[in-house]
């Protein structure tokens, strides 16, 4: 099934933390979306909140697309790679979108220093407000040989819900990922692509 | 086939750079605009280079330009403060070869700690200020911003925004065309601005500016694309992609060149629409003019002048402006708030040995602008100010100027690029008027906070060739400094006795705390280990402010995929439940 309900826009949120890879699986998003034909614009988070900090990056795709960031509420799909940051930017996505989340949470250091409290339950919200897929990206990653693939597990789930073919994805992984780290990523997407199938 | 990309609008200025010819790159990093040069430099033929500082930046381009050939200096908006000196002198003197000054904004402070609007500084220095509205424009305008340059004898800013800078957006490619060298020729009436030479110029660059006001009613990225009348916008930079997106059918007046602008135009456009608005991001810039000329319009009191737009506050003032009808999003009013996720100090980042030993202590501690700024934050909360790269030195000299007891209670603490780019005047101050304050050089090998660039003290250059390395020790003693000791920030122990020692000691002293970032330094580590039975869950170990250690039900626990084996733990803890960490092999 896909999310894409009208094919000639669609728009994303990738959530997540500094450090989390959120640019190089919008890069990747980004080359397999030019490569099916669309335009393409992006929005992304450089400089100090790569420490560790809130990310986003904005991801639109359509025939021809003026701004480079989504509106609030006009999200088709959020790709959220930790769940405290899909809880803060639920209100972005519309009414009926999709949110792929990994399940891991990571507690921002005022709450592990006791400064300040994370919810109780986020799942429960995530399920409430959206039609929710949640992704155990983190030991999938893992199995693969690199907890840090949990981006491009997450990025395969994506890949399968949306109309663009799966070698214009596996292109776009091989163009953007170094070599080095090939092996791993390729079977890191694989995981996510087939993840649906149990 | 037009070779496509989808490239930043920093990606973009690089290319433009490239493509038409600019031989000479020069700036200083500072976020959003650090990766122009960084692209900028792996294109054959060019010549770029980091700068101590924005100032040194661009005064190597006016001597590039001087000689002939062109070229472009990238900072941040802040940046130009620094290089403001040479600007207001450059407009007079104008350019040889093109000459371009790229600033890059930041609304909404995304990696600042001001906003400040740009485009008042092209038209306080009177220089052209061209603003693209994505990547494409980005590329053609440094083209344009070039030739402008070179036919009317002027410097010429190129005005980014974050979400230009920051966005990708489609381009097409073209080749390197590199226009000939323009001779150098001596002419002290053009190049040399003493007072006399300077009135000539003075009169010469209205001259110029009005030949150039005239342009800006005819330049092509000025254009009015017609809808319905009724609602006519004047916007430009990456606003005019909001307001495309939220009314589509309006009419709208792009502004490319945003100074001089064109009254003529403006007049026109106005004339033919019911209700004007003006569309920007911060200062009612293009707004004040308009309402100038004596126009009816309305802007600001729909459209913040603080932060940065986004499409729903584009949408929203014109709801409020009641040209749209309200959407009504629903309102997820039961999903609880998460916490703030504030940026951090990495795992094993050096800095946080400072910022540990300096709490402890409980000093007094004038901070400055990069990583280590994150010192301030809970739970190390050891830093009280930050104003502008390099403050933190004559702040603290400040503070023991009327209250000389405090010197034994303050420390300074700034980072080795920032030392380059403007801490050692502060120190030369100190010395000469015999302070008694300490300084701590956080010595960590780059610029990391904008992602890690070259300066004099890492020994390469931003085109990757060996350099000199910069001996600080040397150069703060050559400075005046007597006490000039190096410690590892990470010796808990060692640097807590150095600063004691410091602080105390009756005339100016400098530590270097010298460890290489923990993301330069790949080698493999060992991650720390809990003992368990050995821990209390006491959670003194949390005060260091590490992402990778927490304390869950009464016992600390090392995240090993986050955590560097710095070991700064393992000093802190009382009860030696941490152990292990380190280099492997070593
Ligand atoms: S990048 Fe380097 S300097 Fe910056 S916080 Fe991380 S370890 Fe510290
Ligand atoms: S050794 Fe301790 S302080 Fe250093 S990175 Fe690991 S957990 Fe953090």
């Amino acid at each position: 099934m896909s999310v894409l309900s009208h094919p000639d826009r669609l728009d994303m949120l990738l959530v997540g933390v500094g450090g989390q890879g959120t640019i190089l699986a919008s890069q990747i998003i980004g080359r397999a979306a030019l490569a099916a034909g669309y335009d393409v614009k992006m929005s992304e988070v450089h400089g100090m909140a790569q420490r560790g900090g809130s990310v986003v990056t904005h991801v639109r795709l359509g025939r021809t697309v003026c701004s480079p960031l989504v509106a609030r509420g006009d999200a088709d799909v959020i790709l959220a790679f930790e769940q405290l940051e899909a809880l803060r930017w639920l209100p972005y996505l519309k009414p009926g979108g999709t949110l792929i989340a990994s399940s891991q949470i990571v507690p921002p250091v005022t709450v592990l220093a006791g400064l300040a409290r994370c919810p109780d339950d986020v799942p429960s919200y995530l399920y409430r407000h959206a039609r929710t897929l949640e992704v155990d990206a983190l030991d999938r990653a893992r199995a693969c040989g690199n907890p840090r693939a949990a981006n491009v597990v997450l990025l395969g789930v994506l890949a399968r819900e949306l109309p663009l073919p799966l070698e214009v994805w596996l292109r776009a992984v091989r163009e953007c990922v170094p070599e080095r780290f090939l092996g791993v990523n390729l079977a890191a997407f694989e995981a996510g692509y087939n993840y649906r199938d149990g | 086939m037009m070779m496509k990309e989808l490239m930043t609008g920093n990606e973009a200025v690089a290319r433009g750079a490239y493509e038409h010819g600019v031989l000479v790159g020069v700036g200083y990093p500072g976020t959003p605009s650090t990766e122009i040069l960084e692209n900028f430099a792996r294109y054959e033929g060019v010549l770029a280079q980091w700068a101590p500082n924005e100032k040194v930046a661009l005064e190597v381009a006016i001597g590039a330009s001087m000689a002939g050939a062109r070229a472009i200096v990238t900072m941040k908006h802040v940046g130009v403060n620094v290089a403001a000196d040479p600007l207001f002198s450059a407009a007079y003197i104008g350019v040889n070869g093109g000459l371009v000054l790229v600033s890059a904004d930041d609304p909404g402070m995304h990696s600042s700690q001001n906003e400040q609007d740009n485009r008042q500084y092209a038209r306080f220095a009177r220089v052209p200020c061209f603003e693209p509205s994505d990547s494409q424009e980005a590329l053609d305008m440094v083209g344009l911003a070039l030739a402008v340059s070179e036919e009317y004898d002027i410097p010429v800013m190129l005005r980014l925004t974050t979400r230009i800078a920051h966005s990708r957006s489609l381009v097409k490619l073209g080749e390197r065309r590199l226009p000939p060298r323009r001779p150098y020729e001596k002419n002290i009436q053009k190049w040399l601005i003493l007072p006399a030479h300077a009135r000539v110029r003075r009169r010469d660059l209205e001259e110029r500016l009005q030949k150039l006001a005239a342009l800006s009613e005819t330049v092509p990225v000025n254009f009015i694309a017609w809808g319905d009348r009724r609602v006519g916008v004047i916007t430009s930079g990456v606003a005019y992609q909001y307001v495309r997106e939220v009314l589509p059918r309006a009419s709208i007046l792009k502004l490319g060149m945003t100074y001089p602008l064109p009254a003529g135009l403006i007049a026109r456009f106005a004339r033919e629409v019911e209700r004007l608005f003006v569309v920007e991001e911060l200062d009612p810039y293009l707004e004040d003019f308009v309402r100038g000329l004596g126009i009816k319009v309305e802007g600001k009191e729909f459209f913040p002048a603080i932060g940065e737009l986004s499409p729903e506050l584009v949408r929203a003032g014109f709801e409020k402006a009641g040209v749209l009808e309200p959407r009504g999003l629903p309102v997820l009013d039961d999903l609880p708030v998460p916490p703030v996720r504030p940026p951090v100090l990495c795992p094993g980042c050096p800095h946080r040995g400072v910022f540990y030993v300096l709490g402890r202590l409980k000093l007094t501690v004038t901070g400055d602008i990069g990583c280590y700024t994150l010192g301030a934050l809970p739970p190390l909360s050891a830093m009280d100010t930050c104003v502008c790269m390099g403050a933190s030195i004559g702040m603290a000299y400040g503070l023991e100027l009327v209250d000389p007891e405090r010197a034994a209670k303050t420390v300074a603490v700034i980072g080795d690029s920032t030392f380059y780019h403007s801490g050692m005047t502060g120190l030369l101050h100190m010395v000469y008027h015999k302070s008694r304050g300490t300084v701590i050089i956080l010595d960590n090998g780059t610029t990391a906070m904008t992602g890690h660039q070259d300066h004099p003290g890492t020994g390469r250059t931003l085109s990757g060739e060996e350099a000199p390395v910069v001996d600080l020790e040397a150069l703060v003693r050559a400075l005046g400094v007597r006490r000039v000791r190096v410690v590892d920030p990470l010796d808990v122990a060692r640097l807590t006795e150095a600063v004691k020692e410091e602080v105390a000691a009756p005339e100016v002293s400098v530590i270097i705390a010298r460890r290489p970032c923990t993301l330069l330094k790949r080698e493999p580590r060992r991650p720390v280990r809990v003992e368990e039975e050995r821990c209390k869950g006491c959670r003194t170990c949390l005060k260091a402010g590490c992402p990778a250690l927490s304390v869950r039900e009464k016992k600390a626990v090392v995240d090993d995929v986050l955590c560097s084996g710095c070991g700064l733990c393992v000093q802190i803890c009382p009860q030696g439940a941490l152990v292990g960490g380190g280099v492997v092999g070593a």
